[in-house]
């Protein structure tokens, strides 16, 4: 990357100095991309959260309306580029909009079922004709769209889905059948992308019309929650869909479906922290009007943590976020948009970062998770009961620990790719692991700086739970070699030892630019937030590089090794009770998320 | 048609605020700020006259630097142009009226709508204020307005009902809450919004001296509110309102 407007290469945070680099945060937002996100949030109170009960009583055509006004607000266009009359707008906006408009599930999810995989594959894959034809109409919620992958008998592993399509005896149509599932939007799409196998094996992607003869949906799935969505089966019962109607070429239909879905996944990372924070919002809320034992309950230290851990790891998913918001804006902005091979380009500069977008992707969703959870708590029998709203919270996150890929399958992406581009020369890991490797041949031990004002302490256990971490990759490595791939349970942890590392990159950059850019006077929760955020990431590695090495070494080896751990990650422990109290404070004086 | 109308950068009101310890102001750190909402009122029904009589609107803000976010946001919903008179000077009123008073000079609009008053100081003031420096009538607390002919028909709400004015323009109308329902930037709008011109200039090159003449001694917290309490019966309503509370 010669460029040097270019960005860091994707992954290079396990490698490069925590703090060389002045990171994307939304203390950097620009006016236009504040006022973006001030329009998205009216736009929710005023056009959405008065209808939720409608919605969750599945009143479709009321969310068919509100996709329309949404489209007159512009934001269904808004990821369409110019040239066809959309707003072309830069990732770090769509992302801010994003966010905002996740405050309601059963809306993001529809809006980004129709805006992001449904209407994506055109706007990338389609030719010129095809988008002519439908995007225009797209863009004004005229056609809504839905994405058409999942089956049956196939959910992660995606590709081996068995609908079938066939060219006709007149050589202009395909016929195609089968049956898609859990389809978002199936229930008033107009327009559907399905994934199929022409001639049995060659996996492609369709434009179906809901209107073709053939095409069906199943009832409405009873869910868990998300029921302001609608979920169904598609089907495919002899559909005769014209050859202009083919995206992209025959057999490539896996290039659709994998980049459309890095996509959905840092998508989902900043829907998650939007949701993330009106919840915390509303159990501080609560917190202060609820009174036990003759005080506001958030007046206790028992809720009081809660508060400050929901702040402070929202905090660390924040400053991940917006990071490679940052990276995709730098990287697309040296792209020539007129180039013929533009969405190529594309393509690679989001791919780039897909290890970061799954990071985004587990991380924001297991945040969110504990932040509806504590919620719950906190709201005592009242957040069990239908009444208030944050049990309905608690129905519609469970989700996104599923879709757009499980849990378990982003996280083995994880070390999967670092480990892959490792072995293409992209990812200089080595480099890593021969510096610790030679430093601890010298038999010098560290010890952390003292835990004063500054982020010196943060950087220092940051540094070292990167090289723990290289260290601990390298055994596994060494001892599995290319099976690795089969040991999961090794990659699952690697994984995390990997979202740890990321989590503390990002957040003490983050911290570092928030006291260049406000100074050091009012900044205190910041660094607060930012060291127990660190504290607690580097506890995790040390447990995370203990247990690995437990089972991929014994006896004399395992020693070695755990003294190894010890020298390179001296125990550290911060004061964390004090921290959380300082953070929460804030957050109680406030009122809602105060970063 | 010539309209200006006008917009203060406020702290959120959805926010709490905290006062200083030393009673001199309230602590800033961490606060938001938006549009004061009457402001909203007024940039709205700003724009709904211009759709109806054609012509300009120029969106007037007085205060800090950051409140060209507040103009934006006026021009993003539809206002043409901005203006910023910039300072950072404690205002009060008096100083914002006798400033505006200088930018009509300049700009001779037909009308001019402002809210009618700021959500942070409450004060009610400026635009009063400004009709007297400029002898222009005013119809304040607005609940409709139509204009025609160079008239301004201004329905207002007064304390017991309602009141209908007519004023001739120049003048000023100020908005309350029933007015209209302010429209929220649209994202084309906002784009638009960054290519429309804002012009900045100071209190000096307009010759005010904006040395506030109110001077406040100290920031106090209202007394917090106690529990209510539910009386059963409108008997025993009666008795603590009159032995109790002392009201009746
Ligand atoms: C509300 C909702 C909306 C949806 N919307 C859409 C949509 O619009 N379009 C669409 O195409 N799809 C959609 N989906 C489908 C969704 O993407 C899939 O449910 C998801 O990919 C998981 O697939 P599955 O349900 O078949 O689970 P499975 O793949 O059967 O997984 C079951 C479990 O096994 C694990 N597992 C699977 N494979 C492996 C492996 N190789 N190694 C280790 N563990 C593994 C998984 O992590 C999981 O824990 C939606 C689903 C829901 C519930």
């Amino acid at each position: 990357m010669a460029d040097s407007s270019a960005a860091p290469q994707g992954c290079s945070f396990l490698i490069n100095e925590v703090g060389s680099e002045s990171i994307f945060c939304p203390e950097k937002f620009s006016e236009e991309q504040q006022m973006f996100g001030a329009s998205a949030r009216e736009f929710m109170e005023r056009e959405v959260h008065p209808h939720i009960e409608a919605l969750e009583h599945q009143d479709f055509d009321k969310m068919v309306e509100i996709l329309r006004k949404s489209a007159d607000m512009g934001l269904l266009m808004m990821d369409v580029p110019e040239q066809y009359g959309g707003l072309g707008v830069d990732k770090t906006t769509s992302m801010i909009v994003t966010e905002n408009l996740s405050t309601y599930a059963g809306f993001s999810v529809s809006f980004g079922a129709h805006t992001g995989i449904g209407s994506q594959p055109l706007l990338f894959f389609g030719t010129p004709e095809q988008k002519e034809k439908w995007l225009p109409k797209l863009a004004t919620g005229e056609l809504i769209a839905a994405y058409a992958l999942t089956e049956p008998g196939s959910g992660s592993d995606a590709l081996a889905a068995k609908t079938t399509a066939v060219l006709d005896d007149d050589g202009e149509h395909y016929i195609l059948n089968g049956s898609k599932m859990w389809i978002t939007n199936a229930g008033f799409a107009d327009l559907f992308t399905v994934f199929c196998q022409v001639d049995g094996t060659k996996f492609s992607a369709f434009m179906v019309e809901a209107s073709r003869e053939g095409v069906s949906t199943g009832a409405e799935e009873k869910k868990m929650g998300l029921k302001g969505s609608s979920t169904r089966m598609l089907i495919l019962d002899d559909v005769k869909v014209p050859k202009d109607n083919l995206l992209g070429e025959v057999g490539k239909g896996h290039k659709i479906a994998f980049n459309i879905l890095n996509i959905g996944r840092f998508k989902l990372g900043v829907g998650v922290l939007g949701g993330g924070k009106r919840t915390m919002k509303i159990a501080v809320d609560y917190a202060q009007e609820r009174k036990q034992f003759g005080q506001p309950i958030g007046d206790f230290g028992a809720i009081r943590a809660k508060i400050g851990e929901m702040a402070t790891q929202l905090y660390a998913l924040e400053s991940m976020c917006y990071r490679v918001a940052g990276y995709m804006d730098q990287n697309l902005d040296t792209l020539d948009d007129t180039a013929d091979d533009y969405v190529d380009q594309m393509m690679e500069a989001i791919e780039e970062f897909a290890v970061e977008d799954s990071i985004m992707k587990v991380f924001g969703s297991e945040v969110f998770q504990m932040v509806i959870d504590e919620a719950v708590q906190i709201h005592g029998g009242y957040g069990f009961s239908a009444e208030y709203e944050v049990e309905r919270i608690y129905r519609d996150t469970r989700i996104n620990r599923i879709f757009e890929g499980t849990n378990e399958i982003n996280r083995m992406l994880i070390p999967g790719t670092i480990l892959k581009r490792t072995m293409k020369g992209q990812l200089n890991l080595f480099e890593l692991i021969q510096k610790v490797e030679a430093a601890l041949g010298e038999g010098v031990a560290v010890t952390p700086p003292g835990q004063d004002e500054g982020l010196d302490f943060d950087k220092f256990l940051t540094e070292q739970a990167k090289k723990l971490t290289v260290y601990v990759a390298n055994q596994a490595i060494q001892k599995h070699m290319a099976d690795l791939r089969e040991q999961q349970e090794i990659l699952l942890m690697m994984a995390d030892l990997m979202i740890n590392v990321y989590l503390m990159d990002s957040t003490v950059s983050r911290t570092q630019q928030v006291v260049a850019i406000k100074g050091e006077s009012g900044v205190d929760h910041y660094k607060a937030a930012s060291r127990l955020a660190v504290a607690g990431a580097y506890n995790k590695v040390r447990t995370l590089a203990e247990d690995l090495l437990a089972h991929l070494a014994n006896g004399d080896k395992l020693t070695k090794h755990l003294n190894n751990l010890d020298k390179l990650a001296p125990r550290a422990r911060v004061d964390t009770v004090t921290l959380r109290r300082e953070v929460a404070q804030v957050v109680v004086d406030r009122g809602r998320y105060p970063f | 048609m010539k309209i200006l109308t006008t917009v203060k950068r406020v702290t959120d009101p959805d926010m709490k605020v905290k006062i200083k310890p030393d009673g001199t102001g309230i602590v800033t750190d961490g606060v938001e700020y938006k549009m004061n909402s009457f402001d909203e009122y007024g940039v709205e029904e700003a724009i709904v006259l211009k759709q109806n009589h054609g012509g300009e609107v120029v969106v007037v803000s007085v205060g800090p630097s950051a409140s060209t976010k507040e103009i934006r946001t006026a021009l993003a919903m539809g206002a043409d142009r901005g203006i910023l008179v910039e300072t950072d000077a404690e205002l009060d009123s008096d100083a914002v009226a006798r400033v505006l008073a200088e930018v009509v000079k300049k700009e001779q609009p037909d009308i001019i709508v402002m809210g009618k008053q700021a959500v942070d100081s409450d004060r009610n003031q400026a635009g009063q204020m400004l009709a007297a420096y400029l002898g222009y009538p005013q119809a304040t607390f607005a609940y409709s307005l139509e204009v025609a002919d160079g008239w301004a028909t201004v329905g207002r709400e007064v304390d017991g009902g309602t009141s209908t004015k007519r004023i001739k323009l120049p003048g000023i109308v100020t908005a309350d809450l029933r007015l209209n329902e302010p429209r929220y930037a649209s994202l084309p709008g906002i784009m638009k919004a960054k290519r429309k011109p804002l012009e900045t200039m100071t209190p000096d090159d307009l010759g005010v001296d904006v040395t506030s003449k109110v001077r406040v001694i100290k920031y106090e917290a209202p007394e917090e509110r106690q529990a209510g309490r539910i009386v059963e019966t409108v008997d025993e309503l009666i008795e603590v309102l009159r032995n109790e509370a002392k009201a009746i």
